[in-house]
This record gives structure tokens, C-alpha cells and sequence, in this order.
């Protein structure tokens, strides 16, 4: 049974609804021996006697109550809210509009329309409301942080030098967070190396050998993704760090990166290999090959762009990993490119330094470092839209893993896709 | 005490549709004339089109991302294309019934007969609401089958009695025309019949046009016909249509008598 | 002439299943030995946190009985520590976030299924996961720097009309021409908000892909009574959900418990049970984790332990229910195999 999955729903939507209008062009006739036209004449499609028409949901009608709406209830409260009473604030102002604009909407569609529509009209304004607050809201964490942090970028030594010896009120031409971007790239590198391997070897264990235990690895990794980041890096300072004496490392922090990422890549590893079709394993067997052939020849291969997706949304999630760097690693102004040895700063934890100083410049320094951090998973995650947008019949299970990865834990919502 | 005959039945005018899925083209000029108060059957091969014009004429068609129309489709002389006539006014006026049954499974039996009021806040008293349960279950032909269980979900019944459930819903509406897109092909040969006969009943009071497969259902419950071909790489359009004596005793087109005497298809 | 291929029927043979065995190629045990090992592997790190905090929760635990959760002081020093302030706080904080995001993200989540055109739909929904994927410490500093500013205002609007409500009082004039705005700042309410920034795309997110797989079917069968989006919404769509939307409620609840960077930013830290949520101050267990391990000694470090231990495993269920849910409902029938 196929299912929805992610925003291909409307193409499916589609496939499902010519389903029905039965499959086009191809059309069972094969009468064509019988009298009827001579078979070889080829036959130009004809043109239809009409231009497809404009199909409107909505009416003039309905545009100008809206318009109307929006406006009058604008106006309304523009005089009461300043005069009448004494509220004040620009949220006050939004939220009281909303409400005064839903009462005028729902007069005025109430006119000439029956209740299912005109509620239907105020739930259409609410839900658009509603998508274009949270835009946003998102919009405005991006945008104001890559304001606030812009004047560290018109400094090169922002990106070429670290903060050793340089006071956190120095002005923004000295010093800088190449540290920070350093011991980010190597401890995500390193979480990288340790989790991917593992985590898809879990979930070919899951999928392809199926062996024992294998139904046990899955609850509890489903239920690790839960882990809050904190507790693991608890785990790894107290075992690591203290426990062996390992002392505060850049390769401490990396380990419990790996371990917060080892969940998620495993999980949505294991929808990705699902979703390979059976019959392809079947075909490889029939052949003669090996299970182990089987899956490293054939199954993976199939799988890789949803596990290359998984990689890389497992990465974006290691980057900005702030608790978990922050327990293990001590913040640094040092330069350090040796993970085993001394701390080493990321850009997170470095962000969260800087706050505390709560002076301007060293603010301006975190926030050009926070513009940084977004850069870099907004990149990846450009990255990982232009793998899933390749090659549109596996679209849908990359989709899948984009969707599985950020949204942390998805416990038992699998939009499995497995096509039958 | 049977139902009310309500004769709202109208008259359904198809005039030079065609209609796309994205840039291919699925039909071709397509008129039709469906009197009021009568059965009409789309037949043809799989592929022609026959649920896609269907779909066209209770404006389902532009549900689907992608999809274009032309021409018109008058019911009772008016273009329900026309930007003055509200989508969802013109779906209750022209009723569906799906091949797959498709019954609310989150509501009881009555609930699901009178799902439409709610759907179109259509305000019934609960006496209203119990009577117009009953008379859609008896015009459906299951009241006697459920009416003791009335309360039960819509999905506990077999397949046949959901397509009947469905029938029933839809008819609660009172819509004046009522499609039937292959009710019967997912059914076994008993609840076929019975809704056959249910088809008979019915066709006084509202106008019914069904898409069917099914050559010899065709024959015995349509008055009129019209054939569907879609050639090799070519849109569908309709062949021949015509009282369904002559189409199936008397073709004109020498396609239709091939299709109609099993040569193909 | 007969042929005896079949013994014929009644006498007296019994088929018999016979025994298959296979010799599995060297190639294969190494790969089935080696997958093992590693899933093993990752069941020993996955399960070991649990066990690891578990263990060295018990000795804290023994140490101070049941006062561990009952004492709302964190002071080491004076050998006094309890988690009841600061799981009070975890919950407010959560609270606070679930019911900012819970509508929001319904709606959202309808919005997209349902709502936006078509073309758009991808759009929103990569942008709902881009809004997951922006790092907590980025909504720490927008939470504090950009939204409390507007935030305490709203905050004091609360306190003033509606401040009979217990937790909306907060313990300053908020009549007074010149209010004290420090009483509003780093409060339950600014937190909630900002971890609500991370709760709704994940809520979203869950509650979007139920509701994208609502039987098509049914919707057109709601569609073609003459039924409006929303009618069908209401009818086929929300019902089917149900599981989703509750599911993904929950996994949002998950993660707004546990989550530390942003809260760590905002709140100004406080152990007292309050449940005041306008006001300044308060302590959820991430945050007192993050914020003294750092000069811990060793038996701190296990109360740090064992206070992370009892927010895994608080986490752990809700997550667990969440999942639970999810499979049973009809939503969740249509999807994991």
C-alpha cells in the first residue's frame, strides 16, 4: 500500500487520481486488424476544439471580503487600540488585529454565505496566518543573526586568527575564530568517521542479516534518538574524561557527537535501505550471489543516496551540537588542531563563551560565529536538497531521510515507501 | 412506508470537453447529453477516459495538480465552470460514488449517511436527521440490513453493504444528478445485482450516469450509452452514443460492434 | 499401463517436512559475524548511557534517600541538593513550549498537507526542517536578544490583566510607570518560547506526514458530498491523524525536556518551585547539568548524574509512549511495516 510521504504527495496525489482516470496514452485498443482505418497511417493527435479554461476556487467575491477584511480591520483597530484602551507594543497590536479581523471576515463572508463556508473561510486565514508567522519567526532568527554578526566579517582576521592572547573587549580587528571553525570541522570529522560507519552497519544488521537481537537494537536506538545531547556528553565526561583520565579533549567532544549522531544515522539509514525493493535482493540472490554480494554490490549501491543524505543531515546536526562540546572539551582561545591533546573550542561552544563575557564586541564575535554556524548547515542542507533532487524515482526516499534526520526522533512514523 | 420519489433529477449537457494531465491530452471534444431522470452508461476499454469525464462532471477533475479542461458542462442549462457557482455547491448537486467503497471509518452507519449534511452544514433537528438516515438507508436498499445497527462503525459491513452505505450518503444530499464510477467492479455478483436493481429504483428521482466495464450490466441498466475509445497515442473521445438498444443490437460505427461483441477489450 | 509415481491415497503415507540446511558461504559468516559485532556494538553504547547513569545514580541516590526529590536546593557545598525545583522548572519550560507550539504546529502541519498550493508545498516543508535543523545555542541568542525584548512586554500585559491567575503573577507593579523589566527577563515564559522554536518543526513535521497519508479515497469521497478543505480536514484527515498528531506531540514534549543550550542562555538560574512562569528565574535539570559540571568534584558530579539519569528516564518514557502511540493508531497502521 503506498503511502504519501513528503511533499511529492501532490505528484502522488497525481498518479493517484490518474489511477482512477485510468493510465493515458496507453490504451488497450489493439483492434486495429478489424475493418476500421488502415493500421499504418500514423495519427496525428487532433487538436481540441477549445483552449483549456481558467478554473478559479475563489470568486472576486471572495478576494474583495478578504481585502476588505484585512483593511477595515486594520483601520478599526488603529483608532481603539492607540485611544480607547491603553495597550501598547507591536505584538499587542498584531495579536488584537487577528482577533478584530476574524470578527469583521467572518461578518462579512457570513453576508452572503452559508456557516460551512464561512468557516472554512476563517479557518483558510488562520492556517495562512499561522504558516506566515512561523516563516517568520524563522526568517527573523536567520536574518538577525547574520545582521548582528556582520560587522566581524568586514575583518579577515575574523576567519584567519584565533583568540589566543587577544582580550575579549579587544575590537573586532583583532582576533578571530579559526579555532573555533578548526575544532568544529576536525571533532565533527571525527564524530563522522565513528558514527556513519557504525550507524549504517547497524542498520544493514537491521535490515539485511536481521539476525538476533536485531529487534531489541532497533527499540533501543529508536528510543536513544530521545537522548537529550547533555546526557551524553554526561556520559562520555564521566567515563572518559574523568573516569579514564582522558582529560578534556577535542576527541572526547567527538565521541559524544558520535554518540548523539549514532542514533539518527542508524535510524534513518534503516529507512533507507527498507525501502529498496525487495525484488532487487530477491533478483541478486536468484543470480546466485552471496548475501554478502548482495548487499555490497547491490543493496548499497541502490541505497546510497539515501544513506549519503543521512550522512549529511547527521553532520549538520553534529555542527551545532553546543552541550555536549561544552562538557567535555573546555572552551579555548587557543588554536589547537591536535584532537587528543589539550582542549579544542568549537563554534557552538565558542558562541556560548563569548555570550557569557556579555560584552558588545565579544557579542558581535558570537554572532558573526553563529552566522558562520548557519552558513554552514544552511550549506549542507542545499547539499542535501540537490542529492534528493536527482533522479526522481528515489526522490521520495530521500525525501524521507531528509524529513527522518532533522525531524530528531520520528519514533514510529515511517512513511515507508516500499514499493511493492 | 417508502421513501418520498423526490425528483430533483436534471439534466446533465456535456459540450466540447476536453480535457490534459499536464501537456498530455486525455479526451478529446467530448459532448454528451444525459436526460433528466434517466441512466446513462460510459463504456469503452480501460484507458479511454471514462473516469476522467466523469470526474469533469462534478468538477473533481481540477483536484489533481496538473490538470487542464475545456469546453462546458451545463447542468439544468448552466455552466458549473462558470465562476459564479461555488465549488462546493456544485460537487453536492452532482453526486459520486467511487469504484473502491469508501466509508468513514471514524463514524457509525448513520453517521456516515448524514456525514454529507455536516459536510454542508445543512441544519436538520434530530428527528429530521433519524428520518433522513432511514429513508437514504431504504432508498440505498440496506436499511433492512443495518437498521439494528445503526450505531455501528461504516467500515464493519462487506463490501456490498458499504457501496450501498455510500449510496445511501451519497443520495442524503439529495443531489440532482448521481455519477457511479465502476460501484460494482470491486463486488461480488449478489451485491452487484443488488444495486443494480437499487440503480433501477432510483433512476426516477435523480439522474445517474455510471462508468462500468461490464458490457451486459450496461445492458440491463441503462437506457442510454455512450462508447469511449481512446485510439494508439490519440486522447479518447466518444464513438458512437445513442439509446444502449441500438449501441449494443444496432451500431453504427464498426468500432463499437467490435468492442460490443468481445473483439476487443 | 499405470504408472506408480504417486503412492495412491490410504496407504498410509504421511508427507513429512523435510530438514533444509545450507552451508553459508565464508564470505557470508564474515559479513553476518561482522554486522553483528557492530550492532552489538552500537546496543552496548545505546543501552550503556542508560546503564551508565543508572549505576552511577545509585550511590547519590542511596546518599540522600528520598529527599533527592524533594529538595529543591542545589548546594553542594552544604550538602544539600534536590531536584524538585529544578524538575518543576523542566516541566514548566515544557509546558510553557508544548502549548505555545502544540496549535501551532496543528496548524501548520494542516496547512501544509491541506493548504498551501501545491507548487509551494515542498518549499514549506523543507523549510520546516530547515527550521529543525538551526542549532539551539542560534535560538538561545535570538531568544534572548531579539525576542524577549517584545516578549516582556507581552509578559507584563499577562501579569497585568490577567494576573490574578497564579502563574501569571509576577512580584513587582506591573501598573507602575516605570515597571522593572529585569523582573520579566530569563523567566519559564522566554524559555518556553524560545525551545518552542525547536518543538515546532518536529511536532510539525511528525503531524504533516500522517496527515499526508489520510486514504485518498475517503477524501474524495468527503470531496464529492460537496465537503470544503476544511470539511475534509474535519472529517477524513484529522480523525485518521489522531495518532500522528498526538505521537508527534509527545516527541516534541521529549525534546523540549531535554533540551540545554537555548534554556542555558535565557534563564537566570533559581531553585525555588515557582509557578510563577513570568518571572525571573528558574532551573531545568539540562541546564543544571551544563552549568555545574564544570567546577563538579566527584560526588557532585555523580548528583549531576543522577539528575541527568531521572531526565532519561522521564524522556526515555515519554518517547517510548509516543512511539507506542504512533504504531497503534490507524495512522501509525499505514506506516512502519
Amino acid at each position: 500500500m503506498s503511502a504519501t510521504t513528503t511533499l511529492e504527495g501532490a505528484e502522488i496525489l497525481d498518479e493517484r487520481n490518474a489511477a482512477p482516470s485510468e493510465a493515458h496514452g496507453s490504451s488497450e485498443v489493439d483492434s486495429v486488424e478489424t475493418s476500421g482505418g488502415p493500421p499504418d497511417v500514423p495519427r496525428v493527435p487532433p487538436v481540441a476544439r477549445r483552449r483549456p479554461r481558467r478554473v478559479r476556487a475563489l470568486t472576486l467575491d471572495d478576494w474583495l471580503a478578504l481585502g476588505g477584511s484585512v483593511l477595515a480591520s486594520f483601520a478599526l483597530l488603529y483608532v481603539g487600540y492607540l485611544h480607547l484602551l491603553d495597550f501598547s507594543g507591536f505584538v499587542g497590536f498584531v495579536v488584537c488585529w487577528y482577533f478584530v479581523f476574524i470578527a469583521v471576515y467572518a461578518t462579512v463572508v457570513s453576508i452572503a454565505n452559508p456557516r460551512h463556508i464561512v468557516v472554512e473561510r476563517l479557518v483558510a486565514a488562520t492556517l495562512y496566518l499561522v504558516a506566515a508567522l512561523v516563516i517568520f519567526a524563522l526568517a527573523s532568527t536567520v536574518v538577525y543573526t547574520f545582521v548582528e554578526g556582520w560587522p566581524a566579517f568586514h575583518h579577515l582576521n575574523f576567519f584567519t586568527h584565533d583568540m589566543a592572547g587577544v582580550a575579549t573587549t579587544a575590537p573586532l580587528t583583532q582576533g578571530g575564530i579559526l579555532h573555533a571553525i578548526v575544532g568544529t570541522l576536525i571533532m565533527v570529522g571525527i564524530a563522522v568517521v565513528v558514527a556513519v560507519p557504525l550507524g549504517i552497519g547497524t542498520a544493514v544488521y537491521m535490515t539485511e542479516v536481521r539476525g538476533p537481537g536485531s529487534h531489541l537494537i532497533r527499540t533501543v536506538v529508536e528510543a536513544m534518538t530521545a537522548l537529550s545531547d547533555i546526557l551524553a556528553g554526561l556520559f562520555v565526561y564521566a567515563l572518559l574524561v574523568v573516569g579514564f583520565g582522558l582529560g578534556k579533549t577535542g576527541l572526547a567532544a567527538a565521541i559524544a557527537i558520535a554518540v548523539t549522531m549514532l542514533p539518527l544515522v542508524a535510524r534513518a539509514s534503516e529507512v533507507a535501505l527498507r525501502i529498496v525493493p525487495g525484488s532487487l535482493r530477491q533478483a541478486s540472490e536468484a543470480l546466485g550471489a552471496t548475501h554478502w554480494k548482495t548487499t555490497w554490490k547491490v543493496v548499497l549501491p541502490s541505497a546510497r543516496a539515501g544513506l549519503v543524505t543521512a550522512a549529511i543531515l547527521a553532520i549538520a546536526r553534529g555542527i551545532g551540537e553546543t552541550a555536549v562540546v561544552l562538557v567535555t572539551t573546555g572552551a579555548t582561545s587557543f588554536f589547537n588542531a591536535n584532537p587528543v591533546s589539550e582542549p579544542m573550542t568549537s563554534l557552538p561552544l565558542f558562541i556560548y563563551t563569548a555570550y557569557q563575557t556579555h560584552q558588545p564586541v565579544a557579542l558581535t564575535r558570537a554572532f558573526g560565529a553563529a552566522s558562520v554556524l548557519l552558513a554552514m548547515v544552511l550549506l549542507l542542507f542545499v547539499v542535501a536538497r540537490w542529492i534528493v533532487r536527482d533522479k526522481t524515482g528515489r526522490e521520495r526516499s530521500r525525501l524521507l531521510i531528509v524529513q527522518r534526520l532533522f525531524v530528531r526522533d520520528v519514533g514510529g512514523v515511517d512513511d515507508t515507501e516500499a514499493d511493492q | 412506508m417508502g421513501p418520498e420519489a423526490r425528483s430533483d433529477a436534471a439534466r446533465l449537457e456535456a459540450v466540447e470537453v476536453s480535457a490534459w494531465f499536464g501537456d498530455t491530452q486525455v479526451l478529446d471534444d467530448v459532448s454528451l447529453s444525459v436526460p433528466p431522470a434517466s441512466v446513462t452508461a460510459l463504456i469503452g476499454p480501460s484507458g479511454c477516459g471514462k473516469s476522467t469525464f466523469l470526474r469533469i462532471l462534478n468538477r473533481m477533475h481540477e483536484s489533481v495538480l496538473g490538470a487542464k479542461l475545456a469546453g462546458e458542462v451545463l447542468l439544468d442549462g448552466e455552466d458549473i465552470y462558470a465562476p459564479g457557482h461555488r465549488l462546493t455547491d456544485v460537487r453536492r448537486q452532482i453526486g459520486m460514488v467511487f469504484q473502491k467503497p469508501n466509508p468513514f471509518p471514524a463514524m457509525s452507519i448513520a453517521d456516515n449517511v448524514a456525514a454529507g449534511l455536516a459536510l454542508t452544514s445543512t441544519k436538520v433537528s434530530k428527528s429530521d436527521r433519524a428520518e433522513l438516515v432511514e429513508s437514504n438507508l431504504i432508498r440505498a436498499g440496506l436499511w433492512d440490513e443495518v437498521k439494528d445497527r445503526l450505531s455501528r462503525p461504516g467500515a464493519a459491513l462487506s463490501g456490498g453493504q458499504q457501496q450501498r452505505l455510500c449510496i445511501a450518503r451519497a443520495l442524503a444530499v439529495q443531489p440532482k444528478v448521481l455519477l457511479m464510477d465502476e460501484p460494482c467492479s470491486a463486488l461480488d455478483p449478489t451485491s452487484t445485482r443488488r444495486i443494480e436493481d437499487t440503480i433501477g429504483e432510483l433512476q426516477s428521482q435523480v439522474t445517474i450516469v455510471i462508468v462500468t466495464h461490464n458490457m451486459q450490466q450496461a445492458a440491463r441498466v441503462s437506457e442510454q450509452a455512450a462508447f469511449f475509445l481512446a485510439e494508439q497515442g490519440t486522447p479518447g473521445a466518444i464513438v458512437e452514443s445513442g439509446p444502449t438498444d441500438d449501441i449494443f443490437n444496432n451500431p453504427r460505427d464498426p468500432r463499437t460492434a467490435d468492442y460490443v461483441h468481445g473483439r476487443f477489450g | 499401463m499405470t504408472i506408480d509415481l504417486i503412492p495412491p491415497v490410504g496407504s498410509g503415507h504421511v508427507a513429512v517436512p523435510r530438514k533444509l540446511t545450507s552451508v553459508r558461504e565464508r564470505s557470508d559468516r564474515i559479513f553476518h559475524g561482522t554486522a553483528g559485532a557492530i550492532g552489538m556494538v552500537v546496543l552496548a553504547i545505546t543501552a550503556g548511557i542508560g546503564l551508565y547513569l543508572g549505576y552511577q545514580a545509585i550511590p547519590t541516590l542511596r546518599h540522600y534517600g528520598l529527599s533527592f526529590f524533594t529538595q529543591t536546593q542545589w548546594l553542594p557545598e552544604l550538602d544539600k541538593i534536590g531536584i524538585a525545583a529544578v524538575l518543576v522548572g523542566t516541566a514548566e519550560v515544557a509546558l510553557v513550549a508544548m502549548v505555545v507550539s502544540f496549535p501551532l504546529a496543528l496548524c501548520l502541519a494542516l496547512f501544509v498537507s491541506d493548504y498551501a498550493p501545491k507548487w509551494t508545498k515542498s518549499w514549506f516543508v523543507s523549510a520546516v526542517d530547515l527550521m529543525a535543523a538551526v542549532p539551539s545555542i542560534v535560538y538561545g541568542l535570538w531568544g534572548f536578544f531579539l525576542l524577549q525584548p517584545h516578549a516582556i512586554l507581552v509578559a507584563r500585559w499577562l501579569s497585568q490583566y490577567l494576573g490574578w491567575i497564579p502563574i501569571f503573577k509576577v512580584g513587582t507593579d506591573p501598573n507602575a510607570a516605570i515597571w522593572q523589566q529585569s523582573r520579566y527577563t530569563s523567566s519559564v515564559f522566554i524559555a518556553g518560547l524560545a525551545v518552542a522554536m525547536m518543538t515546532i518543526p518536529l511536532a510539525t513535521a511528525v503531524m504533516r506526514a500522517v496527515f499526508d497519508q489520510a486514504p485518498i479515497g475517503e477524501r474524495e469521497a468527503a470531496m464529492a458530498l460537496g465537503g470544503t478543505r476544511f470539511g475534509v480536514a474535519r472529517t477524513v484527515v484529522l480523525p485518521f491523524g489522531k495518532g500522528g498528531i498526538i505521537g508527534g506531540t509527545m516527541l516534541a514534549l521529549g525534546r523540549a525536556l531535554g533540551e540545554t543550550a537555548a534554556v542555558l542562555i535565557i534563564i537566570s538560574p533559581e531553585y525555588i518551585i515557582k509557578p510563577r512562569i513570568l518571572e525571573a528565574g528558574t532551573q531545568t535539570v539540562s541546564a543544571l547539568i551544563a552549568g555545574n559540571f564544570g567546577n563538579a568534584t566527584k560526588s557532585q558530579l555523580t548528583a549531576l548524574l543522577a539528575a541527568g539519569f531521572v531526565l532519561f528516564v522521564i524522556t526515555l518514557g515519554v518517547n517510548s509512549a509516543a512511539a507506542v502511540i504512533i504504531r497503534r493508531s490507524r495512522s501509525g497502521l499505514a506506516t512502519e511495516a
